[in-house]
């Protein structure tokens, strides 16, 4: 039985909420980053505030939600957040995935891309999910390419769903099935 | 001291929560009365929770709210309110629906709307009264107007219905003035 | 065009009512008894409710509209004896992006496929684009539900995402299929323009 919580650069850890949430109102600062995160508008909250969140996140959401931290193998830093929300657990065992690398200089580095294998391999071998949803922003094709490199399929589209900058933007959705993945891990 | 709550075709008086209630129920469900009288999207509450919000609100110290009945038949044909924005700057807000359609454009309204200036003015000793109203009713323009009202400002396209953006007028009378025009009556 | 005459809540054979909290907890725990019915309009597993656990769920609707300005809920009621027949809402509301949820459901059989359905949803979109001046709206139908995807079909949304086998029922696995309309489509289709 390996150590499926372990990549080849990142590793999936436990939330502090209090370190995280001591991240999160520095990463808030990057408006870019909370675009490409949350539909909603973006906007900035103390410290405390977003400690007492994932404080209460990770109360109401368990057993149904897994949520992890992202932290680089070569010295355990914090680099991001991820979780997986199990909708329809008593027969479709669907779910909901999302991640976030806080700081942009850890952008494009394949820290998210590896994140999300990882997260994929705990979702079919542990939990035994069918599949795994997610959505993103169309403005936001470092993601989308990263997921296609997962697995992902194009599911669709919600239309002219989100309005920054003055524009429309679409809201993609993607989905890998178990046995998509299966597939792909021959 | 004469009867400030009796006009010569209302009279305003308070009705219990559960009578106002019914009666918003059946008033709620004409939409062009709503789109006529409130910015909010018109919605269907239940009986009981327009219950629940007059008793809250009729715990605010600074909300007066009167149901208005007509003199003849003595029919319940909607409400009005002050609300006091300001006990200090002794300014309120007034807002009044008649729910009953056939009782608009027949001088309920704008008397009603009169009882209550005189309330704010004689036994409140407020110093002013204010009050929205959207572009797209002139009915309720005229009658501020006999009232007294004078129009002091319009916002653009403060709301939209129907995809199509409309103006709100807001318009105010003063204590000083409703004085000098009752004198000169 | 600004219309303020014509009412936002009557059709000609149903209309939307409030909730009524004396007489509709016992007709609704009698649809959720309905797992037919309920299949149609839950995603979740079927429960059947006790009146008195529905009067709670409606409590529930109530103080959600009130308190989060993002769903608006509507009984649906027969013109004729005022009877309930369904319900209709608004819902998940994302006011920053102008989006929403849209809800739908006939309770009894015997209303079904005789146009109800089409005429609620009509008033439902007229109150979202006219009243709740919403962007887009979104429908989510399980692939099963045929009634749903030809209505929806029927009102010129546009079939947008196909969650593959989203759902397990009957030991069969179905597509989840998402539905939307703009409201400028839905403005020309009307010749609201």
């Amino acid at each position: 039985m390996k150590d499926i919580l372990k990549g080849e650069h990142v590793r999936l850890g436990a939330v502090d909420h209090e370190e995280l949430g001591r991240a999160y109102a520095v990463w808030n600062k990057d408006s870019e980053l909370t675009r490409y995160l949350d539909a909603r508008m973006v906007s900035l909250h103390s410290t405390k505030r977003i400690s007492n969140f994932f404080e209460k996140e990770m109360e109401d959401l368990a057993p149904a939600s897994h949520y992890f931290t992202i932290r680089a193998l070569e010295d355990n830093r914090l680099l991001g957040d991820i979780n997986l929300d199990v909708i329809n657990d008593w027969g479709s065992r669907d779910s909901f995935v999302g991640l976030g690398i806080g700081d942009r200089r850890d952008w494009g580095k394949g820290y998210g891309t590896d994140a999300m294998k990882v997260m994929l391999r705990f979702a079919f071998t542990e939990i035994n999910l069918r599949r795994v949803t997610l959505t993103v922003f169309e403005y936001n094709p470092r993601a989308i390419r990263s997921y296609e490199k997962v697995g992902f399929q194009h599911e669709g589209r919600l239309r002219s769903a989100l309005l920054r900058d003055g524009k429309r933007w679409d809201m993609l959705y993607m989905g890998i099935l178990h046995e998509d993945w299966m597939k792909l891990h021959q | 001291m004469k009867d400030i709550y009796r006009g010569s075709l209302v009279r305003l008086c308070i009705e219990s929560p559960e009578v106002m209630a019914k009666a918003f129920v059946k008033w709620d469900r004409d939409t062009e009365q709503h789109r006529l009288a409130d910015s909010d999207p018109a919605q269907l509450w239940s009986e009981k929770k327009i219950k629940e919000f007059i008793e809250k609100d009729s715990d605010k110290p600074q909300a007066f709210r009167f149901a208005i009945r007509t003199l003849t038949e003595d029919k319940l044909i909607g409400g009005v309110g002050l609300w006091v924005a300001s006990w200090t700057h002794a300014d309120t807000w007034l807002g009044i629906s008649i729910g009953e359609r056939d009782h608009w454009g027949k001088g309920y309204g704008s008397e009603a709307v009169a009882l209550a200036v005189q309330y704010a003015f004689i036994e409140l000793n407020l110093r002013r009264v204010t009050l929205g109203l959207h572009a797209y009713n002139p009915r309720a323009l005229k009658a501020y107007e006999k009232v007294g009202f004078k129009m002091e400002g319009r916002v653009r396209c403060e709301g939209q219905r129907d995809g199509v953006r409309y103006d709100c007028f807001y318009m105010g009378i003063l204590r000083d003035e409703w004085l000098a025009a009752r004198e000169a009556a | 065009m600004l219309d303020i005459q014509t009412q936002l809540f009557e059709a000609k054979d149903v209309r939307f009512g409030p909730i009524d909290h004396e007489t509709h907890p016992e007709i609704e725990s009698r649809w959720t008894h309905d797992a037919e019915f309920m299949r149609l309009m839950e995603l979740k597993p079927v429960r059947p409710l006790s009146p008195a656990q529905v009067k709670k769920q409606y409590e529930s609707i109530e103080k959600d509209m009130e308190e989060g300005k993002n769903l608006f809920y509507f009984t649906i009621r027969a013109v004729t004896d005022d009877r309930l027949m369904g319900k209709a809402a608004v819902e998940w509301i994302d006011w920053t992006n102008g989006n929403g949820f849209l809800r739908l459901g006939i309770g009894a059989e015997a209303d079904r496929r005789v146009g109800y359905g089409s005429q609620a949803l009509a008033l439902l979109l007229r109150y979202a684009f006219g009243e709740l001046n919403l962007y887009r709206v979104t429908a989510v139908v399980p692939a099963y539900n045929d009634g749903a995807l030809r209505l929806f079909q029927k009102f010129g949304f546009v079939e947008e995402i196909r969650r593959r086998q989203a759902l397990n029922r009957d030991g069969q696995l179905w597509d989840l299929v998402s539905f939307g309309l703009l409201q400028s489509e839905w403005r020309e289709q009307n010749g609201r323009g």
